[in-house]
């Protein structure tokens, strides 16, 4: 049973979007009302991508909305970009997944770093959902440190082998191409489209996940892949580019895990209302007004500080840095709203007839991937102490 | 063929609604606004036939009366895929000014079918587009639920009690819906949003058409009294409260 949402404003936020804005946010809200609030609990618990949402998705617009419209997107604002990510993830965090890959890790890169040919083939196809993408960065021996990687790019004549693997990637198996980032005969770092119909380029999923359950995660295996050299993006040498696109990404889930946090609170909140335990609702009790009372403070700060970073991000002003001290709050944030709210409800909290869990788990998965909690802490503490402390 | 959709802008459904101090106004300063979700039916309903068209439905245009205030709205009816917007800059002061100034406005435009919802989820009338169709001398028909075209003909369905009937109709006419002319209203996309922002949204200076009625008092309704548990092995305390205390039996 999922309560209506009415996600907080307790400092009139709304006042600060404009109107258009605010059409793009009840736009994604009422399309996740009407069709992922009531199929994702079933999706999560079987495991499975309901892959259906994908051309609606696309056909709603939710991937590219920042990519320019001659390229098939829709051409609005980071802040709209913001405002749809936590929609979708009020819905799932697996959702908004699909979504942010889609636009930050797949679309951005080739509008930002590919050539015009590579931008009018991929880019409107994307937009549409006709073609979806995933990411390759992280690989099973190293993650927080993808510098290391050993997946390899080798000139042969008139084309490219990329030899290798790539662990836990969004989209894997669904996955029509994929952004793949390996290192050229010197050791630096390059990007490249594969495609998956490509001989010896083979995916695999992740069947065993607590989390993001009704998102595919999985591997990626390159054994003697042909690429083409016109799918090399042509000026990328280095880490750069890569964490240009997480950057967007990250960006995204910084305001996307307020969509996950106001779906608790406000499940946990008219929960306390509606129960009565000796003969007063739980929201008469201390204890719980304190769990609310802190929630809607640190959802307040969230909404407040991806507020600010949107304005920056609009102006081209956001630092790497600034993004990752939002997405560290936020998600870190959001899971302590989800694991307050999920004791609020008590056992109830644990079944899959409220939101509350599912998100829980999901955040677990947030708050690792896109730069680990620890990674984010430690950019920031490089940022202010100019020494950099996990390298 | 070019379609008409009348707009109205109402507090979203779920505001609670407050009234001024002297209880003769409402206070608007805390509401939401939306379509009037027949208004967005019908729209939902006039982009579908158009789009099945081939080509004979040319247009799909909107218009309300109201104040700036009301451009949102109108923006939103945009995105959803409206071509383009009149807006006759008036407080909607009753049905009957607003249906004289609509009137007024397009009575030049030669559109073929005008399409209302059946009430405004705000005043619910249920007023404004009988006095439209009178206005424009055109025929009426009211609470559809069911719009086809074949060939010149519409074909529409009349929610009447235990059933409907149909009725066929031509063109120039105005069409009341009722719920049920589209299955949900179309959301608006992303790129149509965008798309939004360029399309014509045309504010037209009112006639000053004068209201036939006053609101003198609202009165809010009462609020749901504390609900008295009683054990169900006890009627006898039931029985003593709703003699006594209600005074109903
Ligand atoms: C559901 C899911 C989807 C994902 N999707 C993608 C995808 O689409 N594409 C992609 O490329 N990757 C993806 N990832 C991978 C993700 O980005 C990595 O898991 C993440 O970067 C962490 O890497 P790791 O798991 O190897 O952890 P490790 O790097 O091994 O880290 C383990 C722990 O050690 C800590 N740690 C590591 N280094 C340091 C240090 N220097 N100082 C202090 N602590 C440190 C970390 O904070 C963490 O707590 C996904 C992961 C998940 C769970
Ligand atoms: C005293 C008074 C004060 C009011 N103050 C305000 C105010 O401050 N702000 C405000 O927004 N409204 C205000 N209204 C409501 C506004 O006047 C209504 O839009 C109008 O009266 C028609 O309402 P209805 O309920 O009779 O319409 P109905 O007959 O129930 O409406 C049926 C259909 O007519 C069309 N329609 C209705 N209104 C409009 C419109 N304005 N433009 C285009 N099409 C329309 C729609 O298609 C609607 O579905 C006020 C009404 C009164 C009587």
């Amino acid at each position: 049973m999922a309560y209506p949402y009415n996600p907080p404003d307790y400092f009139g936020i709304d006042e600060l979007l404009s109107d258009e804005h605010k059409i793009v946010r009840s736009s994604i809200r009422d399309y996740v009302t009407r069709s992922i609030v009531p199929i994702i609990d079933q999706a999560a618990q079987q495991h499975t991508f309901p892959s259906h949402i994908i051309k609606e998705l696309g056909a709603l617009g939710v991937f590219g909305p920042f990519i320019p419209e001659t390229y098939g997107g829709a051409g609005l604002d980071h802040i709209s970009y913001g405002l749809i990510m936590a929609e979708l993830e009020r819905g799932d965090s697996g959702i908004r997944s699909v979504a942010s890959v889609q636009t930050s890790l797949v679309m951005y890169p080739i509008f930002a770093f590919g050539s015009e040919e590579q931008k009018q083939r991929f880019l409107p196809r994307l937009a549409t959902g006709e073609l979806i993408g995933c990411f390759g960065l992280t690989e099973p021996n190293h993650g927080s440190d993808p510098g290391s990687m050993e997946t390899t790019l080798r000139e042969e004549g008139d084309h490219y082998v990329l030899n290798g693997a790539k662990m836990w990637i969004t989209n894997s198996t669904i996955a029509d191409i994929a952004i793949v980032w390996a290192k050229d005969e010197k050791g630096v770092v390059r990007g490249l489209i594969a495609e998956k119909d490509t001989p010896g380029f083979s995916a695999s999923e992740t069947h065993s996940k607590w989390s993001l359950r009704a998102s595919v995660t999985g591997e990626l295996v390159f054994d003697q892949v042909k690429i083409p050299k016109e799918y090399v993006f042509p000026d990328i040498r280095g880490l750069k580019e890569p964490l240009m696109c997480l950057n967007s990404a990250r960006y995204g889930i910084a305001w996307g895990a307020i969509g996950a946090a106001a779906d608790c609170y406000n499940t946990a909140l008219q929960y306390a209302q509606e129960r009565l335990q000796f003969g007063r609702p739980l929201a008469s009790f201390q204890l719980q007004q304190k769990k609310l009372a802190e929630m809607v403070t640190e959802i307040t700060q969230a909404q407040l500080l991806v507020w600010r970073l949107g304005v920056l991000r609009n102006e081209g002003r956001a630092t790497p840095a600034q993004i990752s001290m939002a997405k560290r709050n936020n998600v870190q944030m959001a899971l302590q709203v989800a694991r307050e709210s999920r004791q609020v409800l008590g056992a109830m909290g644990i079944t899959g007839d409220f939101p509350v869990m599912r998100h829980m788990m999901n955040l677990e998965s947030v708050i690792t991937y896109e730069g680990t909690h620890d990674i984010h802490l430690l950019i920031t503490g490089a940022d202010i102490t100019g020494i950099n402390a996990f390298e | 063929m070019k379609i008409l959709v009348c707009i109205s802008n109402v507090p979203d459904t779920t505001t609670r609604i407050k009234l001024s101090g002297d209880q003769n106004a409402i206070d608007l300063s805390s509401v939401q606004w939306i379509i009037n979700p027949w208004d967005e039916l019908a729209l939902t309903r006039a982009l579908e036939l158009k789009e099945a068209s081939g080509g004979s439905i040319s247009s799909v245009s909107i218009i309300h009366v109201g104040n700036a205030g009301s451009d949102a709205t109108l923006r939103k009816a945009l995105a959803i895929g409206a071509d383009d917007a009149i807006r006759v800059d008036a407080a909607p002061t009753d049905a009957y000014a607003v249906a004289h100034e609509i009137a007024e406005a397009i009575k030049d435009k030669n559109y073929d079918m005008i399409l209302c919802g059946i009430e405004s989820s705000d005043y619910n009338g249920s007023a404004m587009g009988g006095m439209l169709a009178e206005f424009l001398n055109m025929e009426s028909v009211s609470s559809v639920s069911k719009l086809e075209i074949e060939g010149d003909e519409l074909k529409l369905n009349r929610e009447i009690a235990g059933g409907f009937e149909v009725v066929s109709a031509t063109a120039p006419v105005v069409v009341i819906v009722q719920k049920g002319i589209a299955l949900e209203p179309r959301i608006p996309s992303m790129r149509g949003i965008m798309m939004a922002r360029k399309k014509p949204l045309e504010v037209v200076a009112a006639t000053g058409a004068e209201a036939l009625t006053e609101f003198v008092h609202y009165t809010p309704p009462q609020p749901k009294a504390a609900c008295k548990m009683i054990d169900a092995d006890n009627p006898a305390e039931l029985v003593n409260l709703l003699h006594n205390e209600a005074k109903i039996i």
